[in-house]
């Protein structure tokens, strides 16, 4: 088995704009998601809005600083993501096409592989 | 070297030629690790070396050299699981026998239906794709597979190396796609394949026209396809179109090495066999659903191929088979060949029309046959200067070098009419 992040972005106004019944409907989907992957998922939260988010960066002056804001200034954010353990990248796509999210054109799902200490020399 | 170590060479180049991919395959399945699957297939090749002249060259080569690559990669796993002092999670308990002993053959093709599902998966960018197709299944090396693709042997080398990487780390499995997902899988396949033939047919640069290493293996690779997956028709159209296609691979350079236009072409050395193969083919993929791009593409081919000469064209079927095609896979490099198709149908001003509509067309910016074809419009409209300022265009497009003297020849012509 290895571990991915299946990471949901999108944009975010368009996300802001759903209507409530919009917002059922993708509640809903993401009930159907979780409970196919069912003990596949290891982990996941949505996100709040990115103007909530808080950037800590090095600065040229060797100490760091806190600002507002996410790292990059754009409409596609980070919305939320799953944790999800798989045999192999087929099942994590099979199951990460059901997300909601991907019926909904200025969304896209990113699915990167999380790096196995285990296996690593001791 | 005695006469006799010559004829072992021999034997192994052709072993290589014919089982590299079967036997990277067939370890491959055992290793689940690409890099260690290929270096166990070198050394298995270089026991074939040494093995040969002593024992002989074995009944079935294939075979022989599958059991001693695996059997290198059991060691290799073994040796892997030792220093982890844990047993390897991928080691296929098999059981694999002494060199010579027969393997299933049915298992291997699977094997290699595998591997390029895997070379090929969505996951990689279509650079890594036609990459791990030449370097795993036609055993090119990576220079080779550099200079095919016109990029640097470093650059080719870092590609393959961040493909492989990828494959291993995020996982893409190594199988064939289910039946639910085979169709949009094999189209990356057929993609991939066209593409391997396409830079074959007409090398992007270099003295030589032709690239037969490259043409040769993607039709061996469309022969696999085809035979493992017989019912895929369009697997079996894009094997039509190549062997409609590579018919008339005699008579594209002349004696003297010059380019010699499908106008121009001596019909009678077109190879009537592999047309013949390539129609049949192309009528059992046209009996199967509707057609396909690729079974368009193979009909457009087959009408050249009957053709009894380049005026005696049916051009209005193909006209129509382009516009077909263009509504199946709309592509501005479709268009510039209908717009071709209509200056044969309703004359060089229609053409030109057609073409012209073209221009500005970003992805044909750096397309010299759009370049080209208006020069050879405006020639047979004798707007010389014109004509002489396109064929300019696409000389300076063009790397290679019997395309270059082709387009020189025009120049010269249509600056002294």
């Amino acid at each position: 088995m290895a571990k991915y992040l299946v990471l949901i972005y999108g944009d975010e106004q368009q996300w802001e704009a759903l209507t409530p019944e919009e917002q059922s409907a993708n509640h809903a989907g993401h009930q159907t998601f979780t409970s196919a992957a069912g003990p596949r998922i290891v982990g996941g939260e949505e996100l709040e809005p990115s103007s909530t988010t808080t950037t800590l960066r090095r600065t040229s002056a060797g100490d760091v600083s806190v600002t507002d804001g996410p790292f990059l200034e754009t409409k596609e954010v980070l919305g939320g993501y799953y944790a999800v353990e798989a045999d192999d990248l087929d099942e994590v796509i099979a199951l990460a096409r059901q997300l909601p999210e991907l019926s909904m054109s200025h969304n896209a799902v990113e699915i990167r592989p999380v790096v196995d200490h285990s296996t690593s020399m001791p | 070297m005695d006469p006799s170590s010559h004829d072992v060479v021999r034997a192994v180049e052709e072993a290589c030629r014919r089982e590299w991919a079967r036997v990277l395959a067939a370890t491959a399945r055992l290793t689940r690790d690409l890099d260690l699957a290929e270096d166990c297939t070198q050394e298995a090749f270089t026991q074939a070396l040494q093995s040969w002249p002593v024992a002989g060259v074995p009944d079935r080569p294939g075979a022989w050299l599958t059991t001693v690559a695996r059997n290198r990669a059991r060691d290799a796993l073994r040796r892997e699981a030792r220093l982890r002092t844990t047993l390897p999670r991928l080691v296929v308990a098999d059981v694999v026998g002494a060199p010579g002993d027969a393997e299933p053959t049915p298992a291997i093709d699977d094997d290699r239906l595998r591997l390029i599902f895997t070379c090929c998966h969505p996951a990689l960018s279509r650079e890594a794709q036609v990459a791990l197709t030449l370097r795993l299944l036609c055993g090119l090396t990576t220079a080779d597979v550099a200079r095919a693709f016109l990029v640097q042997e470093s650059t080719m080398a870092a590609r393959l190396t961040r493909a492989k990487r990828k494959i291993a780390t995020a996982r893409i499995p190594y199988r064939v796609p289910s039946p639910e997902e085979l169709p949009q899988r094999l189209a990356a396949v057929l993609d991939v394949l066209q593409l391997v033939f396409t830079t074959g047919h007409s090398a992007p640069r270099g003295a030589d026209l032709i690239n037969s290493e490259l043409l040769d293996h993607a039709l061996g690779l469309a022969r696999v396809l085809h035979d493992l997956l017989p019912h895929e028709s369009e697997a079996t159209a894009l094997l039509a179109l190549m062997l409609l296609t590579d018919a008339r691979r005699a008579s594209r350079v002349s004696a003297s090495g010059e380019l010699v236009l499908l106008a121009d072409q001596d019909r009678s050395r077109w190879d009537s066999t592999t047309i013949a193969e390539g129609i049949d083919l192309l009528v059992g993929a046209l009996g199967q659903r509707p057609p396909g791009r690729y079974a368009v593409q193979a009909a457009l081919a087959a009408v050249h191929a009957e053709a009894p000469s380049w005026e005696a064209t049916d051009w209005a079927e193909i006209v129509a088979l382009y516009s077909v095609l263009a509504r199946l896979w709309p592509s501005p490099v479709v268009e510039l060949n209908r717009a071709v198709a209509v200056s044969m149908l309703d004359g060089p001003i229609a053409g030109l029309a057609a073409l012209d509509r073209l221009l500005d067309e970003p992805a044909l910016a750096r397309y010299g046959y759009l370049d080209a074809a208006r020069g050879d419009l405006l020639r047979r409209l004798e707007r010389w200067n014109e004509a002489a300022a396109a064929y300019e265009e696409a000389l300076r497009l063009t790397d290679n070098d019997v395309e270059q003297a082709f387009l020189r020849r025009r120049i010269a012509e249509v600056r002294t009419t």
